[in-house]
């Protein structure tokens, strides 16, 4: 059975991918599995193939305005080709699995797959080949370059390389300030209660540092670290809120900012590197030995002073 | 002769055929086309996402893949297991 796919991308799905970055129903941000026609595909027509993550699909099929083609949609449970490769749910026990539930042998006379250079994680070309007959080849990295290839038949050295740009840094703070929204204010009302507004602010201020600061900045920081870039601009956010407290003589309160913000700041910048297109396992693994003891003795430091502060402002107003 | 690097990649020239799968897949040009074999040009640059390992036919690259989530290596800490991404899940990064 073949479904009819359209390269129009209307209001409708723009909306649904603004949802799907805010976490908002993104588990329903799926398509069905399955062969898909895309314009008036012929047997000699290219067969692209995605995963079933509505943004993925759409990416695909928005970049193929005026093409005749087939889409293969992979079931990936929802995740897009990379992730979904990482996992091995793009792979190629699903890829043969559907070549064969399409019979697209008999939808198609050549024997050629086009997969999306990121789905490579998850499926070994030669090992399909083998399986099934087609021969799997690897087309860019971006939805908006097939076209392109497919007219060229090749990939530039620029189409085969990931970046990580603003726009792609910026779509993703939502998901993080979500993730962190609780236990974010949760530690502002801490703060508040203990030291008043400025208490609040200064926390929320080292929040907004890990979870949106950070990935706006990331490819601006020296260094390699991102707990250490992290914690300088926790530290950086708190410097208002310290300079303020030392201006009223108080520096265990502009101490508490420095060392909660800095290692909050540090904690949630750490928390990032999944979301980046170029960190290594590895990477992640040596930054967690080194760091995580030192972030927690810096946040457990900085709320133990602003106890004594609150404890020391408290006794005042009673005595 | 295998080359060490900072990560887990390793790469036996001996064993390359000079198929280019490997620096095609690359995302980050760490491999390069070199004399009739892959050379490897940007070690450094490996984020060990396995693409060149999966798709070698002659098992010329080691490399150990696998999540490069903080949050879930932790996760995986705490409960024991090994990490995993919650992309199943609402909670998706």
């Amino acid at each position: 059975m073949v479904i009819r796919a359209e390269p129009r991308i209307t209001p409708a799905d723009r909306l649904t991918h603004i949802k799907a970055r805010l976490g908002i129903n993104r588990m329903n941000c799926r398509v069905a599995p399955g062969l898909y026609a895309l314009g008036a595909p012929d047997r000699s027509s290219p067969v692209l193939v995605t995963a079933n993550y509505t943004l993925s699909f759409d990416a695909l099929r928005g970049s193929l305005g005026g093409v005749d083609a087939w889409i293969m949609v992979l079931d990936t449970k929802g995740v897009n080709v990379w992730c979904a490769a990482g996992k091995g749910t793009f792979g190629a026990n699903e890829l043969c699995a559907r070549i064969e539930n399409a019979g697209l042998a008999n939808v198609v006379d050549h024997r050629r797959l086009t997969l999306p250079q990121l789905g490579a994680p998850g499926v070994a070309a030669h090992a399909v080949a083998r399986r099934t007959g087609f021969s799997v080849e690897y087309g860019p990295v971006r939805a908006g370059d097939i076209k392109e290839y497919l007219r060229t038949g090749a990939a530039s050295a620029d189409m085969r390389r990931v970046t990580f740009g603003l726009w792609d840094r910026l779509v993703l703070i939502p998901i993080e300030a979500k993730a962190a929204a609780l236990p974010g204010l949760g530690l502002a009302a801490a703060l508040w209660a203990l030291l008043g507004p400025t208490g609040g602010w200064a926390a929320l201020a080292g929040v907004l540092a890990g979870i949106a600061l950070f990935p706006v900045l990331l490819p601006l920081m020296p260094g390699t670290q991102f707990a250490v870039q992290g914690a300088a601009l926790g530290a950086l956010s708190a410097a208002p809120f310290s300079a303020d407290a030392l201006s009223r003589s108080s520096w265990i309160e502009a101490a508490a900012y420095l060392c909660i913000s800095g290692a909050a700041a540090a904690f949630l910048a750490l928390n990032f590197t999944g979301s980046t297109t170029f960190t290594s396992p590895s990477a992640v693994k040596r930054e967690i030995a080194r760091y995580t003891r030192p972030m927690a003795v810096c946040f457990g430091l900085g709320f133990a002073l602003a106890l004594v502060e609150g404890a020391l402002r408290w006794s005042a107003m009673v005595w | 002769m295998v080359t060490e690097t900072i990560n887990t990649l390793r790469y036996d020239a001996d064993h390359c055929i000079g198929c280019g799968m490997c620096w095609t897949v690359c995302p980050h040009a760490v491999f390069a086309e070199g004399d009739g074999v892959a050379s490897l040009a940007r070690a450094e640059a490996c984020m060990e996402c396995g693409a060149c390992r999966m798709n070698c036919p002659s098992g010329a690259i080691e490399v150990e893949s696998g999540v490069g989530c903080a949050a879930a290596m932790y996760a995986a800490a705490l409960k024991g297991g090994g990490p995993s991404c919650g992309c199943e899940t609402e909670s998706c990064c």
